[in-house]
């Protein structure tokens, strides 16, 4: 990872629609053949992000660059592939003239046959869009995206509608791709799609990069674990136990983080053996990913 | 690392030959035309209104009419039928783009600039053309309007290249409603233009406060030039041309200070 595999970048990039602030100063880097997932709740700034590096819309301040050049230069965007969220293609053409005609904006287009392959449409090719499920519509929209032999792809939510065998079967197409070299930027509602594909993660929230790194490295961030019991124990007490990370008490219901929990759990009920409702649950990206949200916000706050 | 050169190289090699850039456009037009050609919501209304107006009023019922009308009403009928790829092929569909996220795909994806644009041009064009030589067919075929080949062809040129102030009129309203508003808004604007210069009733028929404001509307001016051009002209045309010229400059020029603000 350094200068030479950088193909996109946001640098201190800000903007905001009138008074709401999209993106606050965010810096992002995307590198030769990697892929980025971008987790966040909305309104996050996800979705900003992408369009700034597709050139829809000019940053208020920082800079934007693809391939090192503005991306509302064509140069730069006939070397990606984009799926967006909500895009309505002509319900009249058929998939085969989709296709065609979006590769008919790039200078070294892939087959049409292996575009068709690789989404697997090669069936609905001469159907009309307008006929086609949700889930065959998006597949059609991901054999577009590939058109151009991207070097990046962009894939906004891309497996929404999908069921759960033509989810793995656009995984599988994706890694096949991230293997031949394309770099792919992912956001996703889904924390098991970020998990099953990304090298990297980044959580945005309130426009600003809070946490980025593999999917370990998330997880590992928060290796705490959660205890939650009925007891009538004080929980100023708890919290002065060793490897005991915090203590948040809401009537008789206590909420302890920490590292330990078998030791934790064992000193518990010792100490109160009425104690009830007893609950450890181990951090999944999920729960990483409010943490790290919520960390967020109570930085911002303190600041 | 191989597959890192290797992915350099080909970007420095491939370029947009002049070639592939031309078929961008055709692929555009052609597309925009399939998809149009193969709606029936669309195609019906657009072929199908100025037709049955002229079967009705110029065939069925034109017993009484005066030898000039299967002529006079060509002119008419033609100019109404060629607004409408322009206002609904145009407008509507941009209007409605811009709302379903097919426009900002297109703005995504390395569309050339203007290919999106010249392929709805190239459609209305179309419409324009199709119409105009139905309506041809049933002046001459049917209703036997006196009309040499080189009268007809004129009136194909005129009708076709003046259904472009009314795509730049379509330009203009698709950029400023969005979404399913739009058919409503054009309606409004067609159909009393079309009245209001004289497309469906004759304007001398009309009150004269009516008559005075008619080359307000950009359909009066084309119909003058259809009538001049199946010999029915009162002349004036340079300034009939000019004034739809300038029409389609300014509508031009607003949509596309528009379109560069808002997208």
């Amino acid at each position: 990872m350094n200068n030479h595999t950088r193909i996109a970048r946001l640098e201190h990039v800000g903007k905001r629609y009138g008074a709401v602030v999209a993106l606050d100063g965010i810096d992002l880097d995307i590198h030769r053949g990697e892929l980025l997932a971008l987790l966040g709740p909305n309104g996050a700034g996800k979705s900003t992000c992408i369009g700034l590096l597709l050139g829809l819309h000019r940053a208020d301040s920082g800079s934007v660059t693809l391939f090192g050049e503005d991306p509302q230069d064509i140069a730069p965007r006939r070397r990606i592939g984009v799926m967006l969220q909500a895009a309505n293609l002509p319900a009249t053409l058929k998939v085969g003239e989709l296709l065609r005609l979006t590769a008919s904006y790039y200078p070294d287009p892939r087959p049409l046959a292996e575009c068709a392959a690789l989404a697997g449409v090669t069936d609905l090719l001469g159907r009309r869009y307008g006929a086609l499920s949700g889930g065959q519509q998006r597949r059609v929209q991901f054999a577009m995206a590939m058109a151009g032999r991207p070097e990046i792809l962009f894939l906004d939510e891309p497996t929404v509608g999908m069921d759960i065998t033509a989810r793995q079967s656009l995984w599988a197409a994706i890694r096949e791709l991230v293997a031949g070299g394309c770099a792919v930027v992912l956001t996703t509602h889904y924390l098991e799609e970020a998990e099953a594909l990304a090298d990297r993660v980044c959580v945005i929230a309130k426009g600003k990069v809070v946490s980025e790194g593999s999917v370990d490295a998330l997880r590992a961030r928060v290796a705490l674990r959660r205890i939650r019991c009925l007891t009538s124990l004080d929980p100023g007490m708890v919290a002065g136990w060793p490897d005991v990370a915090s203590v948040e008490a809401r009537d008789d219901r206590l909420a302890i983080a920490t590292t330990q929990a078998e030791v934790v759990v064992r000193r518990l009920l010792h100490a109160d053996p009425l104690l009830s409702e007893l609950e450890v649950q181990r951090a999944g990206l999920a729960e990483a990913f409010t943490e790290i949200a919520r960390d967020a916000d109570t930085a911002q706050e303190a600041a | 690392m191989t597959t890192i050169d290797t992915a350099i190289d080909r970007a420095a090699t491939v370029a947009m030959t002049p070639r592939r850039l031309v078929d961008a456009y055709v692929q555009e037009a052609k597309a925009e035309c399939l998809r149009y050609l193969r709606n029936p919501g669309f195609l019906l209304p657009t072929l199908l209104f100025p037709s049955v107006f002229y079967v009705m009023f110029g065939i069925f019922l034109g017993h009484a009419n005066s030898a000039d009308a299967p002529r006079y009403l060509l002119a008419s009928y033609g100019t109404f039928g060629v607004m409408a790829p322009g206002l609904f092929g145009f407008g509507v569909s941009l209007a409605l783009e811009r709302d379903s996220g097919l426009l900002t795909l297109k703005r995504a994806l390395p569309m050339p600039p203007g290919a999106y644009l010249l392929g709805k041009m190239c459609m209305a064009l179309l419409g324009a053309a199709i119409v105009s030589a139905i309506l041809l067919c049933l002046a001459i075929f049917v209703a036997g309007a006196a009309l040499p080949p080189s009268r007809a062809a004129m009136f194909f040129g005129v009708e076709v290249l003046g259904s472009l102030p009314f795509s730049a009129m379509g330009l203009l309203l698709g950029t400023l409603v969005k979404g399913q508003g739009a058919p409503g808004v054009v309606n409004l604007i067609y159909l009393p233009m079309a009245f209001l210069s004289g497309l469906w009733f004759p304007l001398s028929v009309m009150p004269p406060f009516l008559q005075s404001i008619a080359p307000l509307w950009p359909a009066y001016h084309l119909d003058r030039l259809a009538l001049s051009a199946v010999g029915l002209g009162e002349g004036g045309n340079a300034m009939h041309v000019a004034v739809l010229a300038g029409f389609t400059i300014a509508f031009v020029g607003i949509a596309a200070r528009r379109l560069r603000r808002h997208g």
